[in-house]
């Protein structure tokens, strides 16, 4: 029985002085008696932008909690930066998943975005020009200046989403978690998100995991993948991961990975069928060019 | 056994007619307000309820001065503010307390103008301490009667809504789906709640009537998740708590500093709270809760 | 009305405005109006023990104001708010009567403690509310920015290491010394209605957090003038007046919310109907 920890694929050693911004090792959660994290293991350089894939369950928010330092794991530590994730700073941006914001609630984007600045600091707040300006080239960078002023309530999801990220962003993290920020955004507000985050992440060397449990929005930008069934990941490329033995293994039981037009699709197979090996597991439907293109990642670099 | 008995149960318990009276009344009060009071928990509606016991005294103070029964007065001030909250909204969550607060100030600034005008300067004390502490065991023989129809008319209300608005409490939605009319049962029973508690803020006072309509129902919801056993157990403690709280009032009768007995609501009061109390922590670990916990993860991964 | 002993009262009134209107702004955001109306209301049996023990009932509000902050968010946090608020009321009302039965001597205060007294402020009681207004002004400013972001959106403070628990008790510690130094020339009943009333206002009219405080301030100073004014002129308690404008400026605010959204509406509207125009004339 192969060991899912192996199927890890160790990091090619590319250029050395690329820090691992985020190292999770080992990690273990408990919680109610539950084994909610199974010896999590995978890291993330300065610039990558990595996908958290799995459905919902599969134990992708303790994951965030526990880099995020609200919630100790069991066994295991997570490293951001290289140092021992002691307290908690504004080394992590971070989106959360519902955004629930009353639309008679006083507060702008730019007021919500300047928070990100210094919102967690005591102390009396002196207003300064060079503040109100950081808040403004951010809301640009977003594409949120045309509602920087409106009321964060007010504003759509997509929106909303971008005030977010803006305010995640403001405080130059090295990490930004997201956490299914797709989850209810139209597919163009999807779509525009997600160029929003890779050409950030590649801009500004930051960073990203973003959680979701649909991998086709993430498939032309992400780096690598870090998928997820019931506490246990595997990580890799997407080719080395979205393969029908490694998810069968991570969800215990047979599941077929279907590839057309360059989406890829992730099925349970029946029980009955025969054992992996046995066959060509990777079905391609109408001999599709495309599927090659899952790769898409290994070509970039 | 007779030296217990007689020590718990002081001499005259039994025979005196004030604690017949306050049984029998308060009994009523404590059982029509620990049945109501689930849905008022339940539906997050406690500040209504409580700035409605105000209200109703507002009423009394006002029947006062105009000439009617108090009970009239205490009932019917209590329906009608019921009514002008549920049509600024209170039945909706986001400003529901914003509501309920302005309706209660607005109410209490004219019990200050009725206690002004209705009384004599020497004799404004009194009433309002009244008022605020009141623990009025006022209700006269022509009252009982009318107070029972009113509480039986509460009962009957929540009774033949029973099942609607327990689906309208935990999901609207749902309700809504299958054509309860979510708006109109959640109006009716608001002034169930209404009549509930102004018969108890007549019979045993405001404070009580806020504590047993409360307190009994949170502990009962803590107990068990099934509601019909929460009614139950929510109307056993209430009367409890009540009955237990009249005995130790009439026992402390010799007791210091004043020599005159301690006041009923003050034994009430800690007796409720006691019981939510224990209902609160005198679970043990490894349950409920801790299910709950591990639920509320795994939906959140 | 504008006279020499009346101008304690009118100083000791704009202090109370300025401290409800930028607590309760706060009030309003995080949808407290409940712990607002109980701490004060609690507070009573505070002065009744106090005037047993023979101690300022000054001193006895805001003991028993802080208690009730406490107790609310020790078992708010155990169990759902506002059950934990009307519990922590009533038992310290119970305690209230229990104190009361004991001593009733503490009845001639009561009737302007709860209700408000015009001419009730002497120069004595300018120094100490005047103090612990600025202290309570001083301790809003210094919590603010965390304050702020865990009213809005809690998960967002979490993650910057804002614990939740802590900043809310500091608030409702804030919240207990702005209702005990209040009760003076408002009345304790009423004080909350200067809390939500002004707050709810202002919020419609503006969209910056620092100017919904400002006008929230300077509504309350208003009301709170207005109120004096009027009770002077006709002998009813402050409290009526201030109860009734707190009800009218919360419909003013929403009214105003409402204008604000009906205009919304019709902008959105007419952009659609632009955005049609363009799709057709680039169809043709």
């Amino acid at each position: 029985m192969t060991d899912l920890g192996a199927m890890t694929t160790v990091e090619p050693n590319l250029a050395a002085d690329r820090e691992e911004t985020l190292a999770v090792e080992g990690v273990s959660v408990r919680l109610g008696g539950r084994e909610v994290l199974h010896d999590v293991r995978f890291s993330i350089r300065a610039g990558e932008f990595v996908g958290l894939i799995g459905s919902n369950g599969a134990g992708k928010t303790t994951l965030l909690r526990v880099i995020l330092g609200l919630q100790k794991p069991a066994t295991g530590q997570v490293r951001i930066g290289g140092a021992a994730r002691a307290g908690r700073g504004t080394a992590v941006g971070y989106v959360p998943q519902k955004i629930e914001l009353d639309p008679d609630m006083p507060l702008r984007a730019r007021d919500l975005v300047g928070l990100g600045l210094d919102g967690n600091r005591f102390g009396i707040p002196m207003p300064s020009r060079g503040r109100r300006e950081r808040v403004t080239e951010m809301l640009h960078a977003v594409g949120a200046a045309a509602f920087a002023d409106a009321r964060v309530g007010t504003l759509s999801g997509g929106e909303q989403q971008r005030v977010m990220i803006a305010h995640a962003l403001i405080s130059e993290p090295r990490l930004l978690l997201l956490d299914e920020p797709l989850a209810n955004l139209d597919i163009r507000s999807e779509q525009e998100i997600v160029s929003l985050l890779a050409r950030i992440s590649k801009e500004r060397g930051i960073a990203v995991l973003i959680s979701a449990h649909e991998i086709n929005p993430l498939l032309p930008v992400m780096d690598r993948v870090v998928y997820m069934a019931d506490g246990r990941a595997a990580s890799g490329t997407t080719g080395e991961v979205v393969r029908p033995e490694v998810l069968t293994m991570l969800y215990g039981h047979h599941v077929d990975v279907i590839h057309l037009h360059g989406r890829v699709l992730v099925v349970p197979g029946q029980d009955d069928e025969p054992a992996i090996g046995s066959r060509d597991d990777t079905h391609v439907l109408h001999a599709d060019p495309a599927a090659p293109a899952l790769d898409k990642a290994e070509g970039r670099r | 056994m007779n030296p217990i008995l007689r020590a718990v149960f002081e001499p005259g318990f039994f025979t005196s007619a004030p604690v017949r009276v306050a049984l029998l009344a308060g009994g009523m009060a404590a059982l029509v307000s620990s049945v109501v009071g689930i849905f008022a928990v339940m539906r997050g509606q406690s500040y209504a309820g409580h700035a409605l016991a105000d209200i109703s005294v507002t009423g009394g103070s006002a029947s006062y001065l105009v000439g009617i029964t108090p009970l009239w007065g205490f009932a019917g001030v209590s329906v009608v503010a019921a009514a002008a909250m549920d049509l600024i909204g209170v039945q909706r969550r986001r400003g529901r307390d914003l509501a309920t607060g302005i309706v209660r100030g607005a109410a209490l600034g004219l019990a200050a103008l009725f206690l002004y005008w209705g009384t004599t300067s020497t004799s404004t004390t009194g009433a309002t301490i009244t008022v605020l502490f009141g623990s009025i065991f006022t209700i006269s023989g022509s009252s009982t009667a009318a107070a029972a129809l009113l509480g039986a008319i509460a009962l009957g209300i929540v009774a033949g809504l029973y099942r609607p608005l327990l689906l309208g409490s935990a999901s609207p939605e749902l309700a809504f789906a299958r054509g309860i009319p979510v708006r109109a049962t959640g109006s009716l029973c608001l002034i169930a709640i209404a009549l509930a508690v102004s018969l108890s803020a007549l019979t045993i006072g405001a404070i009580l009537s806020t504590a047993l309509l409360v307190g009994p129902a949170a502990a009962g919801l803590r107990l068990t998740s099934k509601p019909g056993l929460a009614i139950l157990w929510s109307a056993v403690i209430g009367l409890a708590a009540t009955w237990l709280g009249v005995l130790l009032a009439y026992d402390s009768y010799y007791w210091p500093p004043a020599h005159q007995g301690w006041p009923v609501s003050f034994f009430v009061v800690a007796l409720v709270l006691v019981f939510y109390l224990l209902a609160q922590f005198g679970r043990p670990a490894g349950t409920r809760r801790d299910k709950a916990v591990a639920r509320q993860a795994e939906a959140g991964a | 009305m504008l006279s020499g002993f009346m101008v304690n009262t009118w100083i000791v009134a704009t202090i109370v405005a300025v401290v409800a209107g930028a607590v309760g702004f706060f009030v309003v955001l995080r949808g407290s109006a409940f712990v607002a109306d109980a701490l004060p209301t609690g507070a009573f049996a505070g002065a009744a023990g106090a005037s047993l023990i023979g101690v300022s009932t000054l001193v006895g509000l805001g003991v028993f104001s802080l208690l009730g902050a406490l107790g609310i968010g020790w078992l708010g946090r155990r169990g759902r708010q506002d059950v934990a608020t009307a519990l922590t009321l009533v038992m310290m009302l119970g305690l209230g009567s229990l104190f009361l039965s004991f001593s009733g001597q503490y009845a001639s205060e009561v009737y302007s403690l709860m209700f408000g007294e015009v001419l009730g402020i002497s120069v004595n009681e300018v120094a100490p509310v005047a103090f612990l207004g600025a202290v309570s002004v001083a301790a809003l400013a210094v919590i603010y920015r965390p304050l702020l972001l865990t009213s809005v959106m809690p998960a967002l403070g979490e993650s910057r290491g804002i614990r939740a628990a802590r900043v809310e008790t500091l608030f409702l510690v804030v919240l207990a010394l702005a209702t005990s130094m209040a009760l003076p020339v408002v009345g304790a009943l009423l004080i909350f209605s200067l809390m939500i009333g002004p707050p709810a206002a202002a919020r419609s009219f503006t969209d910056t957090p620092a100017l919904a405080i400002g006008l929230s301030v300077v509504i309350a100073i208003g009301t709170v003038w207005a109120a004096i004014a009027a009770s002077y002129q006709t002998n009813w308690p402050v409290g009526f007046f201030v109860g009734a404008l707190g009800a009218v400026w919360y419909a003013v605010g929403r009214a105003a919310t409402a204008w604000r959204r009906s205009r919304q509406r019709a902008r959105a509207a007419s952009e659609h109907a632009g955005y049609a125009r363009q799709a057709a004339t680039v169809r043709t």
